[in-house]
């Protein structure tokens, strides 16, 4: 059904339609408000049986759903950022114990510098946890993703990290179709666990492993998610079917067919991505856009068959690996190893700076005359970074960098309003 | 159930016979029908405190449960030497998950277990001191904070053990570990603060705190079935002897965790809502030294020279205790 | 209203139709800036204008432009009225339609950067734009397409309360056309309840003559 709401209510209606019995949350910006409703839910009786735990902390918050789905309950919860940092140790005992817990990263960047608005930083630190990485375009794409995921986790017995913007796609207002409590339970049945706690049947889950069969488990885990790799895109056909619109499976191309540039990204920037390209088609450029929606497993083959063709891939990633450049840029060159083309890493959005379709066609122009650099940091204020280091280089006690320059701005904050 | 104290003549040995007893007051490891929690062909140290408590107290669970109980446990000795690779002892449902999360996991249990609509079947967390004063902190504040419906139990042996013995914030004051060691002019664990767990407990005023020892199996069998008689957030305190860690004699477990008890160094109490129910008196008041001085990791305070100026310090811990808790 | 108004009202509001169907004809996005303080309603706007066009079964994204809450402070928010899916989402940095709900703004914050030429303004303010010392900058702009509006005043009669969020909705309908009246009306109604519906309403019905009669003004002249 066909509603205007915000991203976060809609995926805590989604996720509620998807009867979680264990909902443990601890709070942080910007995941506040769909925990929040999925409380709300629950205290009223909407949401039954469903037990709502109000943690101490979000390494708290992952280890309530560990021993939740240990015992057997569809378990769901959601951070950001320092909080996703906070269970990180939970994060790799859940997906090696091999629990199928469905968590929403409303994605933020990490300090220091604090910063509470948008970037992929947090995800993608945790991209080797072993949970399954799925990043979502608009908060219809939410919505839909979140009943997948807790197919997908169930059937593969691996946990599951939906990603969507933080603030970008939580904090929207926009037009969302719902979809109904028979569509969801229509593909989704009752969780029934692989490994259980039960008296009836006692088993000792979480036993150490030695050298002997370490490897083994390891290997095995790598086996599940390559797995996930035919699984998603079949669930997503299944899915397409049930809600009557059409699901993205691994990965998105837009307009790529001769495409002679591809841009490459994921998340949310997509959307302003796609009108660029629109632009760019109209004055006749051959450019077309991959949005990758599963980056773990990391869909080599598709990826590839997908760029396979271009001259020039723009990787445009909002995060990064301090010291070497691009995370999802590395990922792209090994699915295209042995290819001609050009690959762009362009870094953009960190901390919420916002990405518009002017400077993705400028990124364009500059690609096409061979201004492009092989590692961008898209709009970046030079000046203001040389005159720091400038202030390093007078001074031994120089101060702290990110005060430094903010006084060099202006306290107002950055961004174009 | 009410204990009943009973006087028993003896020489030479503290081994309560069971057979003077009504069966259905005898304790549970007595039964040969025992669940037998953890079974034997573990790997404990020999003399271990650790897997005599846990035994006792799973076992006392089981059959206050019925056997409709699932346990989660903290990385730490007793995880290690249940599961030693491929084997497991483990005769119920268990669970490990990380060091610092064995409350949380518990209350995940928990709440599973109430959304299914399973109340009938309880939950037992559990974990060293290093599990459960330091790093599990938060978690387990925050299940006491929220009531839920979880025993946690507290295996003492006061020092981070499975790694090496290493101090943890409920090391007492002088003791040698790997990180507090017998050099200097203070050798030896600092007089801190301490670090209270049943009283940090008490201020959380949940439904039941209770401290045992390993030198009164029966009382800590008693005091699970209490715990198990309740609903809601229940906390035990169970100081339990390694031999290894304190350089002891592995015969003498049992003796020097009465020695503790009898000192006033371990006050051994019930607490109902955040209020003392019930203490269990010393019979026969020592001077802490004969406990410390059954002990290695207090050598340094006997030799090259005695030093009485801590000896008094750890006595006026024990006084304070006495005192507090009206232990005599 | 008596008839002759009500008819006159219409034929005016048939003039803003065709004048804002011409836009459509060119873009069919309409990109609405809204400026405040924390704790005036600044994100509550822009939603409630993307349900009116909800209602009229149109697409709409709305968003504030983030940061930690906090009373007071400069806040903006966004909406994106469009016919078709509305993908991109970066912030809006050439506006169609402003609304300044706080006239201290004005002079502390650039309320009209990047506004088109063709561009429309909604200021909260018993001045004109004169009065606020904006006189010269109007120049280059429509000058029927800048008006201000005294909402507090409006607010202050119907609501009691001094929010003028929901009510200058009301005067953009009548000066832009992006939404209608009744869209407007139905959106506040779906938010609030009871006398805060009511208020809000009869405020935004308020706003919406007052911006037709000033937009009269300019007709007739």
């Amino acid at each position: 059904m066909l509603e205007q709401l915000e991203g976060s209510r809609a995926v805590a209606r989604t996720v509620a339609l998807c009867r979680p019995e264990v909902i443990p949350a601890y709070p942080i910006s910007p995941q506040t408000h769909i925990v929040e409703a999925l409380s709300a839910m629950v205290k009223s009786g909407e949401l039954a049986p469903c037990e709502f735990v109000n943690v101490e902390s979000e390494f708290g918050a992952m280890s309530v759903a560990i021993g939740a789905s240990a015992t057997g309950a569809r378990s769901y919860t959601a951070t950001s950022s320092q909080g996703l940092l906070y269970m990180a140790e939970a994060l790799y005992n859940a997906s090696g114990l091999g629990l199928p817990i469905v968590m929403t990263v409303a994605n933020r960047a990490i300090g220091a510098p604090i910063n509470i608005w948008n970037d992929h930083s947090d995800s993608m630190s945790q991209r080797d946890s072993g949970w399954i990485q799925l990043y979502v375009e608009s908060n219809q794409e939410a919505v839909d993703t979140h009943i997948l995921a807790f197919r997908l986790a169930e059937e593969l017995s691996l946990p599951v990290m939906v990603c969507m913007d933080g603030f970008i796609l939580t904090h929207a207002y926009e037009r969302i179709d719902l979809p109904s409590a028979e569509q969801v339970d229509g593909f989704l049945p009752a969780y029934e666990p692989r490994q259980v706690l039960d008296p009836a049947e006692p088993v000792t889950i979480g036993a150490l492993v030695g050298p002997e069969a370490f490897t083994e488990v390891k290997y095995l885990a790598h086996v599940k998610q390559m797995q996930a790799l035919d699984l998603i895109p079949e669930l997503s056909r299944e899915l397409s079917g049930v809600l009557g619109r059409e699901q993205d499976g691994l990965l998105r191309r837009y307009r790529c067919e001769d495409a002679e540039t591809i841009v490459v990204a994921l998340g949310s920037v997509l959307g302003t991505i796609e009108d660029a390209v629109d632009e760019l088609r109209e004055r006749g450029v051959s450019i077309g856009a991959v949005g990758l929606k599963a980056f773990r497993p990391f869909p080599l083959e598709d990826v590839r068959a997908a760029l396979g063709h271009a001259a020039r891939v723009i990787v445009i990633e909002k995060a990064l690996a301090l010291g070497i450049g691009g995370i999802v840029s590395q990922n792209v060159r090994i699915a295209i190893a042995g290819s001609a083309a050009h690959v762009y890493t362009v870094i953009a959005g960190l901390g919420g700076r916002p990405i518009t379709a002017a400077s993705v066609c400028r990124l364009y122009e500059d690609a096409a005359a061979e201004r492009l650099q092989p590692l961008t940091f898209l709009d970046l204020n030079s000046e203001l970074v040389e005159r720091e280091l400038e202030r390093t280089r007078a001074r031994r006690r120089s101060g702290p960098h990110a005060e430094n320059m903010l006084r060099d701005v202006g306290v107002v904050a950055a961004g174009p309003v | 159930m009410a204990t009943r104290p009973i006087k028993f003549y003896q020489v030479g040995s503290h081994a309560a016979g069971n057979r003077l007893l009504d069966p259905e007051l005898r304790s549970v490891a007595a039964d040969p029908n025992r669940s037998n929690a953890i079974t034997k062909g573990h790997r404990a140290c020999q003399g271990c405190g650790e897997a005599l408590g846990a035994r006792y107290a799973l076992d006392a669970a089981m059959r206050a449960t019925g056997g409709q109980l699932i346990a989660a446990n903290a990385t730490g000795c007793l995880e290690v030497f249940s599961t030693p690779y491929p084997e497991s002892s483990w005769q119920m449902p268990w669970l490990h998950s990380l060091f610092g999360n064995a409350p949380a996991v518990a209350t995940g249990i928990a709440a599973a277990l109430k959304a299914k609509g399973r109340s009938d079947v309880r939950v037992v967390g559990q974990g060293g001191d290093g599990g459960t004063v330091d790093i599990g902190l938060a978690c387990l504040s925050g299940m006491f904070e929220r009531n839920d419906d979880v025993l946690y139990i507290c295996y003492d042996n006061e020092a981070y053990m499975n790694t090496g013995v290493q101090r943890s914030g409920s090391t007492p004051p002088a003791a040698r570990t790997m990180t507090t060691q017998a050099v200097g002019e203070e050798p030896g664990n600092v007089f801190g603060q301490g670090k209270s767990m049943p009283r940090i407990a008490m201020a959380h005023e949940i439904p039941y705190v209770a401290t045992a020892t390993v030198a009164d199996l029966r009382d800590l069998e008693a005091k699970v079935e209490r715990a198990m008689e309740m609903r809601g957030a229940r906390y035990l305190h169970v100081l339990v002897t390694c031999p290894l860690g304190w350089s002891c004699e592995a015969s003498a477990t049992i003796e020097v965790a009465r020695l503790a008890k009898e000192t006033g160094l371990f006050p051994v109490f019930e607490a109902i809502d955040g209020e003392v129910s019930s203490v269990s008196k010393i019979r026969r008041r020592r001077p802490v030294e004969e406990y410390l001085e059954l002990q290695g990791r207090y050598k340094h305070l006997f030799k090259p020279t005695r030093r009485e100026d801590v000896l008094a310090h750890i006595q006026a811990i024990a006084d304070r205790n006495i005192e507090r808790y009206g232990l005599l | 209203m008596d008839l002759k108004t009500r008819l006159h009202v219409g034929w005016i509001y048939t003039r803003l139709q065709e004048d804002f169907t011409e836009r459509s004809a060119r873009t069919a996005m309409f990109q609405i800036r809204i400026h405040g303080r924390g704790g005036q309603g600044v994100v509550t706007a822009a939603e409630l204008l993307s349900l009116a066009a909800f209602r009229e079964d149109r697409h709409a994204q709305a968003f504030p432009s983030f940061g930690s809450e906090r009373t007071g402070a400069p806040v903006v928010s966004f909406c994106r009225i469009d016919d078709h899916e509305i993908r991109t989402r970066e912030p809006v940095s050439e506006p169609d339609a402003l609304i300044v709900q706080d006239p201290t703004l004005l002079h502390q914050v650039d309320v009209f950067g990047g506004l088109r030429s063709d561009g429309y303004v909604l200021i909260n303010s018993t001045r004109s734009f004169d009065e606020l010392g904006l006189g010269e900058w109007t120049q280059g702009f429509h000058h029927e397409r800048l008006l201000t509006v005294p909402a507090w005043d409006i607010c202050r009669r119907h609501i009691g309360q001094m929010r003028p969020n929901a009510a200058l909705l009301g005067g953009l309908a009548a000066l832009t056309a992006v939404v209608s009246l009744e869209s407007v009306t139905q959106a506040i109604e779906s938010r609030f309840a009871g006398n805060l519906a009511e208020g809000n309403v009869a405020a935004a019905r308020a706003c919406f003559e007052h911006v037709i009669a000033a937009r009269q003004v300019y007709v007739d002249a």
